[in-house]
């Protein structure tokens, strides 16, 4: 390969990596029977605190924490309005994203322009030198190497646990879950803040690892599109990599052309990924729709045992 | 434990002290965050509190951001009644804004005695087109409407980027990215002399008392509520589902490109950034906390309309940025939604008490 070809897929991993954390959060929230559309919200606030507790303390890890701390925090409160109240999970997520949005920007006003020393690249011994992907994959820095722990872990979790099979069970037939003794508001907040958590940490991902920096409103859309790639991941955590990196990937590409200089208006290549989204939301919903690999049958429904 | 019964029927105070209430607590949550900021609530909620309600300009301009948010609530609140979540009303918007500018700026109409009506019909038309997009990819593919809405604003944004930063950046605005000012003939009244209340307002008005009527009063309107309440029980008796999407959707991005048009219109006089500060996003609200009737929507559309002047109060005096008041109008929504849930229900505490697996115990 040549080298160009392997930094734009270098790129490309690194671009996908904020929505991979986004999307695995999502599927765990609808995997439970939780839509969570507030993914835009809490990735913004995870991107802020990751970045001032960066900054503050100068130790990257500190704002992953920190950012994972209140992506779950939001997440607790998406569950408290759906879960216990029963409120419509479209419109709570709404209210998240709309939240989140602001109250980043407004906490976020002192943090513009400020300096911080985030995640550096540290390239894994041995397979950073594996002919081929070693250089795409394994000369990343630390937070990318933790998206590539959490996926494995994410599939075992769902598909290989006890835990997984009443995440599951909850999504499908909550009804048949609580006769089986599994307490469906527990898992259901566990599912919605682990989401949360996860958004948190794709959103500091963005503020202390793709940049070094705080932007207002620099998730650009990368939340919803993570409620996209769930879809066309077919609510597997396998299949988001895919999703993640094929978004990463356009959105390599369309910097990489820009950076070139080919002519072609900026602005027309920055609707790439958003298009690109869509194209791959259409596609997904057809297959979805012939292989009958539908939604969790309980998603967005409220459970309650009297009914 | 804490469990929560259903009542036997909403009294009827809740319609007005839910929204109330709602408004209070947020405003008290916000006030925590703002003084853990370093700011002071009290002088940040006398600066965004005195100005829309207080003096009488300030009223005007309160009236002057009603207007857009009439327009973009009615765009969320037609497609909600058939369960459709429209939340691409801010690109919808820009459409309007630039369909209008269109018009006024590069066809003869522009400076012709029909260019006001010209501009406002173009930029309906463009809202109504661009929300067809996702309109089409529901009625025939079952694409989920409410991700494409959303994710075609930011293509939507990128467009205006586009046409202002490119083909149709003014000559004269010594590199600034805006087109050129619309021809007098292309702006809209102004209704009250000396404020910026544009004709728009009485066209937003007009389209509330319509589209309550065309909901309330016409067989559309039936067929509307019809998808609504059963979508499977529509279907057998004859509606037509895709015919309904289209034409809602495409109404309901004509009352947003109404709103984006009305704006560049009359207001900036030209293709600009920050048309809007988010007056699509805040339609979502103005929708839920009217109930999806579409004259509330007016009432609260002047309400959060308020919220907007005080914010640009804000920003003038203090210097926060227009940011808290989306902080705010999130805090109102996550309210209005748990209070919403909580008078309809009771909440009772009890004692825990084992559940009996016994055959006695099962009724």
């Amino acid at each position: 390969m040549t080298p160009v070809s392997v930094a734009v897929l270098a790129a490309a991993v690194r671009a996908g990596t904020p929505v991979l954390f986004a999307t695995l959060g999502e599927i765990f929230a609808e995997r439970a029977g939780i839509l969570n559309l507030g993914v835009e919200g809490m990735m913004l606030v995870g991107a802020l605190a990751g970045f001032a507790a960066t900054a503050r303390t100068g130790n990257p890890w500190a704002g992953a924490a920190a950012a994972g701390l209140v992506g779950g925090c939001l997440g607790l409160i998406h569950a408290l309005l759906t879960v216990t109240l029963r409120a419509n999970q479209v419109a709570s997520g709404l209210a998240l994203t709309i939240f989140g949005t602001g109250v980043s920007a407004f906490l976020g006003r002192g943090y513009v322009g400020v300096p911080a020393s985030g995640f550096q690249t540290a390239p894994l011994p041995l397979l950073s030198r594996l002919p081929g992907l070693g250089p795409i994959l394994f000369q990343q820095d630390p937070f990318v190497y933790l998206s590539f722990a959490a996926v494995p872990i994410a599939w075992y979790v769902l598909y290989r646990t006890r835990w997984g099979l009443e995440i599951r069970a909850v999504g499908e037939r909550p009804e048949a879950a609580d006769a089986m003794g599994v307490d469906v508001a527990r898992v259901r907040y566990a599912c919605v803040t682990a989401g949360g958590i996860l958004a948190g940490l794709g959103g500091a991902f963005l503020s202390t690892a793709y940049t070094s920096m705080w932007i207002e409103n620099m998730t650009a859309g990368r939340g919803w599109i993570a409620v996209a790639l769930v879809i066309f991941a077919t609510w597997d955590p396998l299949r988001a990599v895919a999703g993640a990196y094929l978004f990463g990937g356009v959105n390599a590409l369309q910097l990489h052309i820009q950076a070139m200089g080919t002519g072609l208006p900026t602005y027309l290549l920055l609707m790439a990924p958003y298009v690109f989204t869509i194209i791959v939301l259409v596609a997904a919903t057809q297959e979805t729709a012939r292989r009958r690999l539908g939604a969790p049958a309980a998603l967005s429904v409220p459970y309650s045992r009297t009914g | 434990m804490i469990a929560v019964e259903p009542r036997a029927a909403a009294a009827r105070w809740t319609s007005w002290a839910v929204p109330a209430a709602s408004i209070l607590a947020a405003f008290i949550v916000g006030a925590a965050v703002l003084g853990l900021a370093g700011v002071d609530p009290r002088a940040a909620y006398g600066e965004l509190l005195s100005d829309p309600f207080g003096s009488g300009f300030g009223v005007t301009e309160t009236l002057v951001k009603a207007t857009p948010l009439i327009l973009t609530g009615l765009a969320v609140l037609v497609p909600a009644r058939m369960r459709l979540w429209n939340i691409g009303a801010e690109g919808q918007f820009q459409f309007g804004a630039i369909g209008a500018a269109a018009v006024a700026l590069f066809t003869p109409l522009g400076r012709s005695p029909g260019a006001v009506p010209a501009v406002l019909l173009a930029g309906m038309a463009a809202g109504a087109a661009w929300c067809l997009v996702p309109a089409a990819l529901r009625a025939w593919l079952r694409v989920n409407e409410t991700i494409t809405t959303l994710l075609l604003n930011y293509v939507a944004l990128l467009f205006v980027d586009d046409l202002i930063y490119g083909p149709w950046k003014d000559p004269a605005g010594r590199g600034f990215p805006l087109s050129a000012a619309f021809p007098a003939a292309a702006r809209l009244p102004v209704l009250i002399p000396g404020t910026r209340v544009h004709l728009g307002f009485l066209l937003a008005l007009a389209a509330a008392a319509a589209v309550a009527v065309v909901l309330g009063r016409t067989r559309w309107g039936f067929e509307i509520r019809v998808i609504g309440d059963n979508p499977v029980c529509a279907r057998y008796a004859g509606i037509d589902l895709v015919r309904n999407t289209l034409l809602v959707m495409g109404l309901a991005g004509a009352l947003a490109g109404l709103a984006g048009a009305g704006e560049a219109s009359a207001i900036a006089g030209r293709l600009q950034r920050g048309l809007s500060p988010g007056y699509g996003y805040t339609g979502i609200i103005v929708a839920w906390l009217a109930k999806l009737n579409p004259i509330a929507a007016v009432l609260v559309a002047v309400l959060l309309g308020g919220l907007f002047v005080g914010g640009d109060a804000l920003q003038i005096s203090l210097g926060l940025p227009i940011a808290v008041v989306y902080m705010l109008q999130g805090l109102i929504f996550f309210f209005v939604l748990g209070g919403e849930i909580i008078v309809g229900y009771r909440v009772v505490i009890r004692r825990r008490t084992p559940v009996k697996m016994s055959p006695e115990a099962s009724r």
